[in-house]
């Protein structure tokens, strides 16, 4: 594992620049734990200060010093994002798995709900969870939606990879040593469709991270949460680049788009990585 | 009786560095062989013996990481001389098809599924044979009748037909243009046994026909003793004996070839049958020396280190084997019955 | 004397296509045989590819439940077994050897894992060292050892090896029938007749019975007591293997034997394809007649 991980590094660069991106990002959040500041106290420093050497990212309106309210609201925001990554690929893993290893009326079945929740329109119905629950949908519960929503495409991309796998007479093999089809399905069959995972689990997290983003922005989450959503609402609402307070929007827009662009490049490459195909046209033959 | 393709001190090694690994795979290792005008050469080998490297190397069709690091590779069609290793790209395409074709083992990955049979002609050989459009298709059906096939083939679509029968029409689309060399790589394998028989007689009245060269590749010994007229053992990269086909089989002169021949069960013979000791070595990483020593029952010292020459010993009969004086035939070949002809 | 496995009245037919054009192929057609379980053989099932051995195989393991007729084992049939426990019985008892040894392990897996998990559902060892032995138990009797491939990955094995390591696998629960289909077409040729030895070893001191499916005639003559021989799913000749293919009184048995390209005439250039008439009669006549028993113990197909 860390081998590949090393050898991918030195040999793929597209994977250096995500790797690289996403590890500044995670270091940058990680800081928020040395911030003097606690994330939600305001007027803290001298409002509207631009990017200095006292403050790196300027202070916005609220007298917060950008720098560390981003620290919190880039380890908020990345929190969420794993946690609907993991959630989502538990929920994924376990019907593409069962679906595609059991067949017959099961896998029918768990197709159905599957397609039930592809046709789903997610905003709306987001937003609608959001009136509903008003000030109860905090970061965990939003995740749990979104994990919730997140599942059905990568669901059907394991069940295919699984399908396969029970046709193989390897698998014919494990059920005549006594192999349990627990035991078949999670051991036997996990390790093919974990790269899938992977690289799925990035495109899933630019995916809730986006969703977050937008509902952020328009204020339909817990606005005394610092994440980039609500750092972006907050700019919004005071009309940052109304009045010149350009770094409170500019700043955090670049920093989340330099995370997508890292998860992205580190799909791609893991994608790379499955695919033997486009790794053997990288060593020059076909 | 002239040689159509020489090959000298050919050495094609799978060279590979990707994360972090360097590896080189000595595939094809110094092989030296000529390949005869109106003969079938076959080539025998195991698994990963590097006999799909070597014939990929005589159809110039090796493609990175498989490099050709050394000696060299001639073919000759009439006055036409070439080493498609040292020709212009063109050169090497003019001469496919027209010269030099191929039967493979699955036949669909030649035969479009979609597209009728006469479509997948037209697609190979109409430029290569350079004629008018109903001079060119009355060419294919003679040649169809001759082999025996009905000309009625051309309208059906691969999948309408059965496995044997497409495996004859690959064998018409190849040998269509008449070429001088046809590299025929396992045609047979996927074939019941029935048909297997009518396959190989159609390839060896084509090839008698045409008078052309056929190197026959296959891993099974009995199709090498009944359709070939010499054969080239390979073992780990490297030709081990090369013979005509008869002699091998009665007076082998390499351990391995007199180990092949005899570990072959026959109807009617009952006798134990003893199977080689260890494994087909990794190329990546061969024994030293003679790379047979570990599995042959006459290794001696000096075949651990010194690599043995491939030496005449015999008429038209090489090996590369120390002790070739000593190797004697492990099994009693017969001289069959005449047949009775109805 | 008691049966091992009954075969009777056997038919399987599949039914293909959609609602209206309904085709159907029968892939066996009313096949009867019996094992008998004091007298370990080699039971061999010949034929070509859509003869329907490997369906026959499929269903005596209980992966396809036959249309017609029962199939027997020890007295049991697959629809008695619907609990998971009474199918692991099962398992103790009849074992697969697959065709492809580099498919029969997970390539990302180490094979010992098979052999442990065999040795803890089907022999039901507890202990580190009871699984260890019952492993290290099962290799010796194919020659090899538990230190040898301990660890291991299927690619770092040869075919030979692997196939070998599956038939030890096979060999843990101590069977009563091995099923084997077409184990030695991936070997090597230098490592075939291995396997096929160890076949024959397994019924003289482990007196396990083999059903060998295969379409190679010339081992088939090599180690079979018994074979039939099917064609498009109907058997057309069986009894003692040696008489069988020695003089084989069916169109199609002739057939295939006159196909099967013999190293007598290395060289010669003697290839005539089969005789026409032979390969007719053969052909027309697949599937009619019945069954009629002859003096020196085979079954014929006779119309």
């Amino acid at each position: 594992m860390w081998t590949i991980i090393r050898d991918l590094i030195r040999y793929n660069i597209e994977f250096a620049i995500g790797a690289m991106l996403v590890g500044i990002i995670v270091i940058f959040s990680l800081l928020s734990f040395f911030s003097p500041y606690a994330p939600n106290d305001i007027y803290v420093v001298f409002p509207d200060q631009p990017p200095s050497a006292a403050f790196w990212f300027g202070t916005n309106s609220r007298g917060q010093d950008m720098f560390w309210n981003l620290t919190f609201a880039f380890r908020n925001t990345l929190f969420f994002g794993i946690m609907v990554a993991v959630l989502s690929r538990i929920i994924s893993i376990t019907v593409g798995l069962l679906a595609g290893y059991l067949g017959g009326w099961v896998d029918r079945s768990m197709m159905f709900v599957n397609d039930i929740f592809v046709a789903l329109p997610i905003f709306p119905i987001l937003i609608l969870f959001y009136f509903v629950l008003r000030s109860d949908l905090n970061m965990f519960t939003l995740a749990l939606i979104m994990a919730g929503l997140g599942w059905p495409f990568d669901a059907r991309l394991i069940r295919s990879v699984a399908i396969g796998l029970r046709h193989r007479e390897f698998t014919r093999h494990a059920v005549f040593a006594g192999m349990s089809p627990a035991k078949i399905m999670f051991e036997e069959h996990l390790p093919y469709v974990m790269p899938i995972v992977f690289s799925t689990a990035m495109a899933n997290m630019i995916w809730s991270i986006g969703f977050e983003v937008t509902l952020g922005v328009l204020g339909f989450t817990n606005l005394n949460v610092p994440t980039i959503g609500t750092t972006l609402y907050w700019a919004n609402n005071h009309s940052a680049m109304v009045v010149g307070t350009w770094w409170w929007i500019i700043i955090p827009v670049a920093l989340i788009i330099a995370t997508f662009l890292g998860l992205f490049l580190l799909a791609v490459s893991m994608n790379e990585y499955i695919d033997p195909r486009s790794r053997l046209r990288r060593m020059g033959g076909e | 009786m002239g040689d159509v393709l020489t090959v000298r001190n050919l050495k094609a090694y799978y060279q590979m560095a990707y994360f972090g690994v360097d590896r080189e795979v000595r595939a094809v290792d110094d092989v030296t062989l000529t390949i005869r005008e109106n003969e079938i050469y076959g080539i025998a080998g195991e698994s990963s013996s590097g006999k799909t490297s070597l014939i990929k190397t005589f159809a110039a069709a090796i493609r990175p990481p498989l490099k050709i690091v050394d000696g060299s590779m001639t073919y000759r069609f009439g006055d036409l001389e070439i080493d498609p290793y040292k020709a212009s790209k063109e050169d090497v395409d003019a001469i496919r098809w027209k010269h030099l074709s191929y039967i493979m083992q699955g036949s669909m990955s030649l035969l479009n599924p979609v597209r009728r049979v006469k479509k997948t002609f037209e697609d190979f050989a109409f430029k290569p044979m350079g004629l008018p459009r109903a001079e060119f298709w009355s060419k294919v059906r003679a040649h169809l009748e001759r082999l025996g096939l009905s000309p009625n083939v051309l309208e059906a679509y691969p999948h309408q037909l059965s496995g044997g029968m497409r495996q004859r029409v690959v064998i018409a689309l190849a040998t269509v243009c008449q070429p001088e060399f046809v590299i025929a790589d396992e045609p047979t394998t996927a074939l019941d046994v029935v048909v297997q028989k009518d396959v190989l007689a159609m390839i060896r009245d084509v090839q008698r026909q045409m008078r052309s060269s056929v190197v026959f590749v296959t891993h099974d010994m009995s199709v090498h003793a009944n359709i070939t007229d010499r054969i080239g053992i390979v073992y780990a990269g490297r030709l081990v004996e090369e013979g005509p086909t008869r002699t091998l089989f009665t007076a082998p002169k390499h351990p391995y070839t007199a180990h092949l021949v005899a570990s072959l069960p026959r109807i009617g013979d009952t006798t134990p049958k003893a199977a080689l000791e260890g494994r087909p070595p990794n190329l990546a990483d061969p024994p030293s020396g003679c790379r047979f020593h570990p599995r042959c029952p006459l290794a001696i010292e000096k075949c651990k280190t010194d690599v043995p020459p491939l030496e005449t010993v015999g008429s038209d009969h090489r090996s590369a084997c120390w002790r070739s004086d000593e190797v004697r035939p492990l099994a009693k070949i017969g001289t069959p019955e005449p047949e009775v002809v109805a | 004397m008691s049966t091992l496995l009954e075969v009777s009245n056997v038919s399987m037919r599949f039914v293909m296509g959609g609602l209206f054009s309904r085709n159907h192929i029968d892939a066996v057609v009313d096949a009867n045989f019996t094992l008998s379980a004091e007298n370990p053989e080699i039971f061999t099932i010949i034929g070509e590819s859509g003869s329907g051995k490997t369906t026959l195989a499929r269903m005596i393991l209980g992966l396809e439940k036959p249309t017609a007729g029962d199939i027997l084992f020890e007295g049991k049939s697959a629809a008695e077994r619907n609990t998971r426990a009474a199918r692991l019985a099962f398992m103790r008892r009849v074992q697969p050897v697959f065709q492809n040894p580099f498919e029969t392990f997970n390539p990302l897996k180490q094979v010992d894992r098979y052999l442990e998990a065999t040795a803890r559902s089907l022999l039901g060892a507890r202990s580190k060292a009871d699984v260890d032995a019952a492993m290290d138990d099962a290799l010796q009797k194919v020659g090899l050892s538990l230190k040898e491939i301990a660890g291991r990955y299927a690619h770092e094995l040869s075919g030979g090896q692997l196939q070998r390591v599956a038939i030890a696998r096979a060999l843990i629960p101590n069977p009563a029938l091995l099923i084997a289909d077409e184990p030695v077409s991936m070997v090597d040729a230098s490592l075939r007749m291995s396997i096929v030895n160890l076949l024959k070893e397994l019924r003289d001191t482990l007196k396990v019975s083999v059903i060998y499916i295969t379409h190679d005639l010339a081992t088939a003559y090599y180690i079979s007591d018994r074979i039939i021989i099917m064609q498009k799913g109907h058997v057309v000749e069986m009894g003692p293997a040696r008489t069988v293919l020695d003089t084989p009184e069916h169109p199609y048995s002739q057939l295939l034997k006159s196909s099967v390209l013999s190293i007598d005439a290395a060289g010669m250039g003697d290839l005539r394809p089969a005789d026409r008439a032979m390969a007719e009669a053969a052909w027309s006549r697949a599937g009619q007649g019945a069954l009629v028993a002859r003096d020196d113990g085979r079954m014929v197909r006779t119309a």
